[in-house]
């Protein structure tokens, strides 16, 4: 490289100024001031000051009554029917959708298809219309029976007696999050590395095997966290339940609503926290079932809640001997 | 090497493998183009060849990972992954399939372990998976490969805690657990660091002198002088020479193998 003209060879003697006084000695790295950051803090903390405050004072509330509904035992049934739905729809909903996500995958055309329609049209349509139409489905179909196809029935089950309020629900909601869960669970089982399904083959583990014990547990791992979304979505859609004359959470409250007009806003108050709770000990239970998929996946498995509260503590105390000594 | 280790494998019936004329083709391109090949029992046969040859894909046969479009592979005789109708061949269930492939080691550029399994069901997995060993029994061969492989103390750890080269011998236990006559390698150094390649070759030359039948895809020409029986040179989906290493490797007889050669060395 050719020098500029005029420039120096060696460096200018830098000013006594810019000299440190002395050797630095090893101290402690005072931490970048972040004044933006204070400021934002500040402004959120006023606004949700103010938000609670609004919360708990205004009369609209009415929080004396929401004390009074929030353990009545109409309020308590709906939560348990809401419960039981979500439960049965949740285990019929996950295993429709595996089977669906298999025919899905496989290599059959026809299973494929049969398997994209039925996504295809119970995605398509309103959770509401599904569970309007099965309400309704007796009128459709008068009997159900069991025997060859076309052919003679073996016996037949009275279409209005078998399909309770209950059932109609539960069959509805499976129908819709079956859908929903197929993908979750065909995305999960494409996730799972090519390299585990040929080392599966490779050593001849026998099919089942290979999706139980190999393929599955893996998929587990990215099936979970989008499980556990459309399980919440699950407790939520619930709530629809009322529309067939089934009287779950929301519907109750809905109902003594009607009969005590006043207490409409304290008792959507009783709804929401139940749904609050309900959401919260899913979360709780996701994160427990989500790290022991995690086995094998990272080097070390995430700390619970407690092992990062103790592992704060100790930090906290570390820091304030360290800043003591200084 | 370790005389156990011997007397361990010596058990194990080491396989004639046999590759019959096989075409294979990935939609119009031609990767195996008549290939032949015989491995006598106990043989070390090394594959050579540049990237794209079919090399890989003539060990993916072997085992029936791959269709062969034309030809077929036997083992011990016996036909892998289809069997004989008159003068026709047939596809055989994937049951069937899978039995065959039990009897076949097989390991892999990427080791390919079960990440959510330990080192030691990794290894265990297989015998009780296909029936053949109790859970304790399985588990006590695992330990017993491990030891083989010098990994003894690591039957509880995951394969994501393990360097590459441990992963790798893990992997080559897995394979020994089911007890195979033959046993291919699908460029097994070749994902790993520089410094970790020879414990992993070790471990394979011990097998080599222990009288199982190996067939070994490589690009460590080394290694496949020191151990080899056979060197196979295989180029555009044929085999273009065959033979003794002092000959293919030392005094290779086509233009192309010498090409290649200079290419590697």
């Amino acid at each position: 490289m050719s020098e500029p003209p005029g420039a120096t060879v060696t460096l200018a003697p830098t000013s006594p100024a810019d000299e440190p006084s002395k050797v630095l000695t090893a101290q402690r790295v005072l931490p970048l001031r972040r004044p933006g950051r204070w400021i934002a803090t500040a402004v959120v903390l006023v606004l949700v000051a103010q938000f609670v405050h609004g919360l708990v004072t205004n009369p609209f509330y009415q929080w004396d009554r929401w004390g009074y509904w929030f353990l009545r035992p109409t309020i308590l049934d709906g939560l348990v029917i809401t419960l039981e739905v979500t439960a049965y729809s949740a285990v019929l909903g996950l295993l429709g959708g595996i089977l669906l996500a298999l025919a899905r995958l496989s290599r059959s055309p026809v299973l494929r298809a049969v398997s994209w329609t039925y996504i295809w049209a119970l995605r398509s349509v309103p959770l509401i219309v599904v569970l309007l139409f099965l309400y309704n489905f007796s009128a459709l179909y008068k009997t159900l029976s069991v025997g060859i196809p076309f052919g003679p029935a073996f016996f037949s089950f009275d279409e209005s007696r078998l399909a309770t309020d209950m059932v109609v629900a539960v069959v509805g909601l499976s129908l819709n999050e079956a859908a929903y869960a197929a993908e979750v669970v065909r995305g999960g089982i494409l996730s799972v590395d090519q390299g585990q399904h040929e080392a599966a083959a490779a050593l001849g583990l026998p099919k089942s095997y290979q999706f139980r014990r190999i393929v599955f547990p893996q998929a587990l791992r990215s099936i979970i966290p989008n499980y556990v979304n459309q399980l919440i979505g699950l407790i939520k859609g619930t709530s629809l339940v009322f529309y067939v004359s089934l009287l779950d959470l929301f519907g109750s409250a809905q109902t003594m609503g009607s009969t005590y007009p006043g207490d409409i806003v304290p008792l959507l108050l009783v709804v929401t926290v139940w749904y609050l709770i309900l959401t919260s000990v899913v979360s709780v239970i996701q994160f427990y079932v989500e790290r022991h998929y995690a086995r094998g996946a990272t080097r070390s498995l995430p700390p619970t809640p407690l092992q990062k509260l103790r592992t704060a503590l100790t930090e906290l105390r570390a820091r304030i001997r360290r800043e003591a000594a200084v | 090497m370790t005389t156990d280790t011997i007397e361990a494998l010596a058990d194990v019936e080491a396989a004639t493998v046999e590759v019959h004329d096989v075409h294979k083709w990935y939609g119009t391109h031609r990767v195996l183009d008549g290939v032949d090949l015989t491995v006598r029992p106990g043989e070390v046969t090394v594959i050579l060849g540049p990237s794209g040859s079919g090399k890989s894909t003539l060990l993916r046969v072997i085992n029936h990972l791959e269709k062969p479009e034309i030809g077929y592979v036997s083992i011990n005789g016996e036909l892998i992954g289809v069997r004989r109708q008159g003068e026709r061949l047939k596809e055989l269930s994937e049951r069937a399939i899978l039995t065959q492939r039990s009897r076949i080691g097989f390991v892999f550029q990427n080791f390919n372990l079960f990440p959510h399994l330990t080192v030691l069901d990794n290894v265990a997995a297989a015998p009780v998976a296909t029936g053949r060993l109790g859970r304790t029994e399985a588990q006590e061969l695992a330990r017993e490969l491990l030891g083989r492989v010098g990994l003894a103390d690591k039957t509880g750890a995951y394969p994501r805690q393990l360097s590459g080269g441990q992963q790798q011998r893990v992997a080559i236990a897995r394979a020994l657990a089911l007890r195979p006559g033959v046993i291919l390698f699908d460029e097994p150094t070749s994902a790993l660091d520089p410094e970790l390649v020879g414990e992993v070759l070790a471990v394979i030359k011990d097998l080599a002198t222990s009288g199982t039948t190996l067939v070994i895809v490589t690009h460590e020409i080394g290694f496949a002088r020191e151990i080899a029986d056979r060197v196979v040179f295989i180029d555009g989906g044929r085999i273009v020479e065959q033979g003794p290493p002092s000959e293919v490797l030392d005094n290779p007889r086509h233009e192309r193998t010498r090409d290649f050669l200079s290419k590697v060395l």
